[in-house]
């Protein structure tokens, strides 16, 4: 609640899939949705395909896919699944909401 | 039907109860309790595949990071890293922190395939491990998820052909916590750590290997500086091998009472006694005669340490440190209460494998009952002396009695397993106590049935006969008493002889004299009268010649002169 209405901070967004899959291709139209949504202007989305960077799953300590990890702003976070859940995606990336209804949730992590 | 291949695991003994070693190609369940030592078999199998098989492999660790891994196995002597560099190991960590997990949708476990695809094929992997893969459970904590995952993990580790340890913890009632057991159906290995009499035993036992045969028995295993090392305790066999060779038990007067050679090689012998009958003593003479001869020689120690033992054995002019510096000698003295007793039977394989003895002593078995029933430690001896047999090692066991009521028997009652079996006993009488030593029963050869009085001398052991006589059996200074006695009038009638002849001689010598005495008055007697016969011869002759004189000068008829001249020749 410290933010309580302008988040202006950046967000680099990386999304780890193997090929593509029906959960992939969901995980990222429900990331683009989402991003849409609430960060608009203040995002970037990298899809990673591992079947292309095997190497990069055990760097990034990639164990489920479709896993999506919030490189900026700092620390890292990592969520997992095909993003379908939009409440948990934005309490997993610590996006401020700006609906008041969403504010009591905010507080939780 | 194809025969079942198996990759050999290079871990002692392990390769001989599964036969061979693990399903090739498939996966392996190894499950136990914490700290059985499930990393470290799994660890171990990778670093024996890479060293002695050449086959790189895969460790994913859910657990340990790759620097504790390292670090935990340079202290058994596994150089991980340098397996790393040489591109024959890959440590994969897989950091799952439950707490740090947010689920937002449908998810797979696609990444730990990738991940360990690209694992095995960047070293060529042919071995794999994944330890251990209940942290998903906790982790992910979404069951069904996991259950369809896990047997694509295992579909996808079999379409890799390579061979898989996949550990997991034990479970109340099931071998696995959540029964994983059922998605690897080829083998099923488990491992417990026992705590009986306050004492911990290893055990590993193969549930289930489909296709192949195995071991059935719970085997004892060890964990020391040089890894995992699982004895194979055979059934008890009878086919042994029998040497006709004989060996000295390095006392002269005892290899004459064996029928003049000693003892068999690669036989049991038993030497019991109660406490200072000089029971290590024998087996010392017994490891200098073995040792002397070039054989290597171990001695298990139960109760007394080596320097007590080279010491003690100093005193009576054995010089064992000399075999212990030539390396033929080697001391093993452990506490029997220090581990349990398959881990004494799991030490003394694996130092007998090493070390390649002719002979060993153990001294005494009966400290083993210290750490477990009687019935148990006759089944472990009767394993250990199979074993010793068919390596045709000679056993010398000593056995301590602690009653002088059962001498003809042994507390832990293994004396049908023995050979060759010697009581050493106390013959107690006149204020001593005297060591005696007998053959009980030595199977196989003439051997003597005569108590020996046995005395530790400077210079070793000496059997000496035992007085058999007018005063019974008797030992020690009774014995010394009996026979000077007997010596004494031994002397004293072999004087009253010497005398009574120098008697005789004395008798005939006067007789003698006396003879020539009465020949000599004989001879003159003899002598006076032929002088009285002369005399009156010549008397009757001159008077015989008178009276022809005077016939003739009477002129008378001349006279028969028979009857005087007859006179005269008579005398």
């Amino acid at each position: 609640m410290s933010h309580p209405t302008h988040d202006t901070r950046q967000y680099l967004l990386r999304l780890y899939v193997a090929g593509q899959t029906p959960k992939s291709i969901s995980a990222f139209a429900n990331l683009k949705n989402i991003c849409e949504e609430h960060l608009q202007g203040r995002y970037q989305i990298e899809v990673i395909d591992l079947l292309i960077n095997p190497t990069l799953a055990k760097d990034e300590q990639i164990f489920a896919l479709p896993t999506l990890i919030r490189k900026l702003p700092e620390p890292v976070i990592k969520i997992i699944g095909d993003l379908s859940n939009t409440e948990r995606v934005l309490v997993g990336l610590d996006i401020k909401v700006l609906a008041p209804e969403h504010g009591l949730k905010n507080a939780q992590p | 039907m194809q025969h079942l291949l198996k990759t050999p695991t290079g871990i002692k003994g392990l390769d001989e109860i599964t036969d061979g070693g693990l399903p090739k190609g498939r996966p392996t369940l190894i499950c136990g309790g914490t700290g059985c030592g499930k990393t470290l078999l799994a660890m171990e199998f990778l670093v024996r595949g890479a060293t002695q098989f050449n086959e790189a492999g895969v460790f994913m660790s859910f657990e340990e990071k790759p620097e504790e891994l390292s670090s935990n196995f340079a202290s058994l002597r596994f150089d991980l890293n340098d397996l790393i560099d040489q591109k024959l190991l890959s440590i994969d960590h897989v950091k799952l922190e439950p707490s740090e997990i947010e689920i937002t949708g449908d998810y797979d476990l696609e990444g730990l395939l990738i991940r360990l695809d690209y694992a095995i094929d960047s070293i060529g992997a042919k071995r794999v491990v994944i330890d251990t893969l209940e942290v998903l459970f906790f982790g992910l904590n979404d069951e069904d998820l996991l259950r369809s995952e896990l047997r694509r993990l295992f579909s996808f580790l079999k379409s890799k052909g390579v061979t898989a340890i996949i550990t997991a913890e034990q479970g109340e009632k099931t071998f696995t916590r959540f029964g994983l057991e059922e998605y690897v159906a080829d083998c099923v290995i488990f491992l417990s750590h026992s705590v009986s009499h306050q004492i911990a035993t290893r055990r590993i036992r193969i549930v289930k290997y489909r296709g192949s045969a195995h071991g059935t028995s719970e085997y004892p295993f060890l964990i020391d500086e040089q890894g995992f090392s699982v004895i194979p305790i055979s059934e008890l066999t009878l086919d042994h091998p029998a040497s006709n060779e004989r060996i000295s038990t390095g006392i002269l007067r005892l290899d004459t009472m064996l029928g003049n050679k000693g003892y068999f090689r690669g036989s049991s012998v038993l030497v019991t006694g109660t406490s200072g009958t000089g029971k290590s003593s024998l087996a010392a003479h017994f490891v200098n005669a073995s040792c002397a001869r070039g054989e290597r020689c171990i001695y298990f120690a139960f109760e007394e340490s080596q320097n007590q033992i080279i010491r003690n054995m100093h005193s009576i002019g054995i010089n064992l440190n000399q075999w212990v510096e030539q390396g033929l000698l080697k001391f093993q003295n452990t506490r029997s209460t220090l581990y349990g007793l398959e881990m004494h039977l799991v030490v003394m394989y694996k130092l007998i494998d090493e070390f390649k003895p002719s002979s060993v002593i153990l001294d005494p078995i009966s400290n083993l009952v210290e750490t477990a029933s009687k019935p148990e430690v006759k089944y472990m001896l009767s394993r250990l002396i199979d074993h010793l047999k068919t390596q045709e090692i000679t056993a010398l066991c000593i056995d301590l009695t602690s009653s002088k009521e059962e001498k003809e028997g042994t507390d832990i009652n293994i004396s049908s397993l023995m050979d060759t079996w010697l009581l050493l006993q106390i013959m107690q009488g006149s204020g001593e106590r005297n060591r005696g030593l007998y053959i009980l029963k030595s199977r196989g050869m003439a051997h003597s049935n005569q108590v020996r009085e046995f005395i530790l001398m400077d210079d070793g052991i000496q059997l000496r006969d035992v007085y058999i006589g007018s005063g019974g059996v008797l030992t020690g200074s009774d014995r010394d008493n009996q026979q000077a006695k007997d010596k004494a009038e031994y002397l004293e009638s072999k004087q009253e002889i010497e005398r009574k002849q120098r008697e005789i001689e004395r008798k005939k010598a006067m007789i003698e004299v006396q003879i020539a005495s009465l020949q000599n008055q004989f001879e003159a007697e003899k002598e006076d009268l032929l002088r009285l016969i002369n005399k009156e011869k010549l008397r009757n002759e001159l008077l015989l010649q008178d009276q022809l004189d005077m016939s003739k000068l009477r002129q008378a008829d001349p006279t028969p002169k028979s009857s005087n001249s007859s006179e005269g020749s008579y005398q």
